[in-house]
């Protein structure tokens, strides 16, 4: 199962990034081989549409689960439509968030914020 | 100022500091004036002229529609957006009509001809008259995210039916009061009395020595006290053209949603002067920056 979550350094020691289309890496972790890897989110300099271009970004890597503090409307749509499930993350540490996934205890991301009149586009 | 063509932009930081109450009145007081509305959120000049003989029509934007037969996942439209308002998501193109910026690149681009264009309403323009000014409104739908065709559409009323037109801005600072104010020749900024209304001034006076435009301010809801807003005027240079002071007739005549000058000699007097005050100011433009 890859879970993709958004960071803000290229390290496992890192904080999970606030945003979720302005993140500046996405961390990918495999759960069956706990390999991962981190991929810069393209989208993060875009004007508007943030949210869109790095949900696209997400969904090509095949990810099965998005775990994110916060997602904009637009995002969202893109990854229910790839049928990613999003999860709210609990606090800043990777390594807690993981754990907590895989232990079943982070909730399902239920708020989604509606946007930012064509500016922000988290 | 017979036979000059001259437009007027009213704008504040942000709503409730009286633009409204100044461009109605001027463009009442100018007669034979055209008055236009770009506060396409929430128009309310009307509200006050209360138009008669009301013409409408729709405004609607170009948004591309996928032909999924044709489409073969090629993804070109999506590199091409640079407003992100594409996606390829599981096998099947999404647009974000909210986010498309009407460009019609990706229909130009698609190699498949997949692409094509429909109209989506995103709000009308009302005209009507009221008296001798000719008001124009345009009336954003509830959802949609930018206002910047409306105002472009409108704005090409500018000048149609007469010689002085009064622009109405939104509020703040955003794209379409840069949109409102591209062709004014002339910016007055509308400033209360408090810190706060200071800030609002500040942001204001940026965009139109920004957009290099010569400005004036009226100073609002003025009473006997301490106004920041005429201090920050002095230590900047301002030209400050007028001064409304607090006042409770015109409280009241505004709440009943009508226009003062047309109900009170002494508001008659103050948008008079104004109007003097601003032709002025621009005559003296177009001698000094013709
Ligand atoms: S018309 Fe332009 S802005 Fe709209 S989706 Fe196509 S490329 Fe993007
Ligand atoms: S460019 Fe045309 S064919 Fe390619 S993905 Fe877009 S709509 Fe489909």
């Amino acid at each position: 199962m890859k879970i993709v979550m958004p960071v803000d350094d290229k390290t496992m020691e890192t904080s999970v990034c606030q945003s979720f289309g302005r993140t500046p890496y996405f961390l990918i972790y495999e759960t069956e081989t706990k390999e991962h890897t981190f991929i810069d989110n393209s989208g993060a300099a875009s004007q508007g549409g943030a949210g869109i271009k790095a949900a696209q970004v997400i969904v090509d890597q095949k990810a099965e689960v998005l775990l994110t503090p916060r997602c904009g409307e637009n995002a969202a749509e893109v990854i229910k439509a790839a049928n990613i499930s999003i999860y709210k993350t609990m606090n800043q540490s990777v390594q807690n968030n993981i754990n907590a996934y895989n232990t079943g205890t982070l909730p399902l991301l239920t708020e989604i914020h509606a946007g930012f009149h064509n500016h922000g586009g988290n | 100022m017979e036979g000059t063509k001259i437009k007027i932009a009213v704008l504040s930081g942000k709503g409730g500091t009286g633009k409204t109450l100044v461009a109605v009145n001027l463009a009442a007081i100018a007669k034979n004036s055209v008055y236009i509305d770009c506060d396409v959120e929430e128009p309310n000049g009307h509200l006050f002229f209360k138009p008669e003989q009301l013409k409408r029509h729709d405004i609607s934007v170009k948004i591309p529609v996928v032909d999924e037969k044709l489409c073969t996942g090629c993804r070109s439209c999506v590199a091409f957006c640079k407003f992100n308002a594409l996606a390829y998501i599981n096998h099947k193109l999404m647009v974000f009509d909210e986010i498309c910026h009407s460009c019609g690149g990706c229909s130009l681009f698609c190699p498949e001809k997949a692409l094509s264009e429909r109209e989506k309403v995103i709000g009308v323009v009302q005209n009507g008259k009221s008296e001798d000014v000719r008001v124009i409104s345009g009336i954003m739908n509830v959802g949609e995210t930018s206002g910047v065709p409306i105002i472009k559409e409108i704005l090409k009323y500018a000048n149609e039916y007469q010689d002085i037109t009064v622009i109405d801005c939104p509020p703040g600072s955003a794209c379409t009061v840069m949109e409102s104010i591209k062709d004014a020749d002339y910016c007055i900024l509308v400033a209360e009395p408090t810190l706060f209304g200071v800030h609002n001034l500040n942001m204001v006076h940026d965009l139109v020595t920004l957009f290099n435009k010569p400005y004036g301010v009226v100073l609002n809801k003025c009473v006997q006290s301490e106004n920041p807003a005429e201090t920050y005027c002095t230590e900047k240079n301002i030209n400050v053209l007028g001064k409304i002071l607090f006042d409770n007739e015109l409280g009241t005549i505004n709440s009943n949603g009508l226009i003062a000058i047309r109900q009170s000699d002494k508001y008659f007097d103050v948008f008079n002067q104004l109007l003097h005050k601003v032709s002025e100011e621009v005559q003296h433009e177009t001698v000094v920056n013709p």
